[in-house]
This record gives structure tokens, sequence and C-alpha cells, in this order.
């Protein structure tokens, strides 16, 4: 292993240690407090959490001030280069997959951070759920890597982008 | 019902956001838990480990979190997170949200946190989409059922 390619893996697991402080500190390893937030109907009693608004939104700042420091970078610290940005089209499966996502995240006040997350907090509760995130991503890129191969690209290595 | 907590959102969004900057400066990856995730499945050698660091040190540092969060500061609950989900419900969400970020691109972090702070157009309506039906789904469920 290269100088590089350990330092990476040090990287890498500071920033998932920061995340999952981050997260606790927010209280967004809580589904309560973001089924509080998305509960809009609590607006006009006054009890309504703006809690996670707070957090995206502070945490969107920074994100901004950190990727303009990355700007005149020809690559990152340690990593071989940045990873390509994906297309900038807006089509369907953008919509039909986030509209899914959305429904499961209403159902549970679960994404995939506190869940993740909360196999630290609360493992015997969470398991069952990530479990099942893991089989529905495998499954969905299962079928649009056989969809891709099976359309006109050219490569047919839908599966490797 | 929970309490607004705006000091503790803030810090714990700030530290979501150092996060990000530091995965996108040091390694040049986008900090979008479901892409990480999903990206463990199929096994992919040279890319794998990264991944896997990542994501066994989220926990870690929750139980960090947890554990310092209520020390510091009053408005952070030192209760274990309530999930209160049925067997059915976890794994009926679990795939929704496993499928749906794998098909959608991404989620609250690789589409709200790092796809807005590129002024992304896609991630934009992502945000907008997965925001709608989560309010409606809440909505339905709280109020309608």
């Amino acid at each position: 292993m290269t100088r590089n390619s350990t330092l990476s893996l040090v990287t890498a697991g500071a920033a998932g240690l920061i995340f999952g402080i981050g997260l606790a500190i927010a209280q967004m390893t809580d589904p309560q407090k973001v089924k509080a937030f998305l509960d809009v109907a609590t607006i006009a009693d006054g009890t309504w959490d703006p809690s996670l608004a707070f957090v995206m939104g502070v945490g969107l700042l920074v994100t901004i001030a950190m990727y303009r420091l990355a700007r005149p970078l020809p690559k990152p610290w340690v990593g071989a280069a940045f990873a390509p940005a994906p297309k900038p089209k807006v089509d369907s499966p953008l919509v039909i997959g986030s509209a899914v996502f959305g429904i499961g995240w209403g159902l549970a006040g679960l994404c995939p951070g506190p869940a993740i997350a909360d196999l630290g907090l609360a493992p015997g509760e969470v398991a069952l759920f990530v479990v099942a995130m893991l089989a529905g991503s495998w499954g969905a890129g299962l079928t649009l890597a056989n969809r891709g191969r099976s359309s006109t690209l050219p490569h047919g290595n839908a599966a490797t982008t | 019902m929970t309490e607004f907590t705006p000091l503790s959102a803030s810090i714990g969004g700030a530290l979501i956001g150092l996060s990000a900057g530091l995965l996108w400066l040091a390694n040049g990856r986008t900090a979008g838990i479901s892409g990480i995730f999903g990206g463990v499945m199929p096994l992919r050698p040279g890319d794998l480990a990264w991944r896997l660091v990542f994501l066994v040190a989220l926990p870690i540092g929750a139980i960090i979190g947890a554990g310092i969060g209520p020390a510091v500061l009053s408005e952070i609950s030192d209760a274990p997170p309530q999930l209160g989900l049925s067997p059915l419900v976890a794994i009926a969400a679990g795939l929704l949200v496993g499928a749906g970020t794998r098909i959608g691109g991404g989620c609250t972090s690789g589409h709200g946190i790092c796809g807005l702070a590129r002024f992304s157009v896609r991630s934009l309506v992502a945000v907008l989409t997965f925001m709608a039906t989560a309010i409606v789904t809440v909505y339905v469920v709280r109020h309608v059922l």
C-alpha cells in the first residue's frame, strides 16, 4: 500500500467520525426529530420543530466554503483525483428515485446517514432497516445495470460508473 | 413532538459540512452516504476500503457525539433514539430508501449537502422532490390514516 492510499483511509475515517459526531450533536439520529420537522401541519399550532433546516443550512454553508478551497487544487490532498461531477441532466430516474426515497424517509424518519449512525446508538432497532436499505440499493443497482446493458450504451459498463 | 434546538442543530450541521469538505479536499470524494453505502455492493476491491472505513467510523462518531453532546449542551437529549419501527415498516422503508437513493443518485447528504454546495440543479430537483414526498408521507401517516 502506498503512503497516499494509507493516508486516504485515515482521512476517510476522520470524515466518517466527524460526520457521525455531527449527526448525533444535531440529534438527527433521532427519527422523531426528523419526523417533527417533516410534519408541517404542526406549523399551524406552533409546535413545529425546524431544527433539521438549521442542520442542512449550516452544513451547506460550511460545505460551500470548503468546496471553494478545493477549486484551485489540481488534485485532492491525498486522493488520486477529484471524482467527476455527475451529468447535470434532470431526468425521470432522478425524480422517481428521489420521490421513492422521500416516501421511505417519511415512513421511518431515517435517511442513510442517520440509519448507519444508529448502528452505534440503537443497533437492535435499526439493523433490519439497514439490511433492507442495502438490499434495496443493490437490487435497484442491478436493475439499472441490466437496463443500461440492454439499451444503447456503447460499452455496456453502466455498472462500473 | 420535539423541541426546537437551533444551537445543537447548527453545531451538528457545521460538523457535517466539515466532514463533507474534508472528504472532498483530502480524498476528492462526495460525502453522499447512500452512495458510499450503496457502492459497497457489488464488491470492487480497489474502491472498497475507504468506504468501509468511513461507514465503520460513522456510528463510532455517533457514539462519541451522543456521549459528549448532552454534557456540553443542555438542549441535547441524553436518551438513546427511539425508532419505534415495526419490522414491516423497517423493511418497507429500508427498501424504499435503498432503492430510491440508488435510482435518484443520492440522499439528504449527497444531493442535499454536497450537490447543493456545487449549485447543481439536478440536486435541487432531487431535494425538492424527496422533501415533498416525505412531507406528504408524514402528513398521511399522522393526520389521515
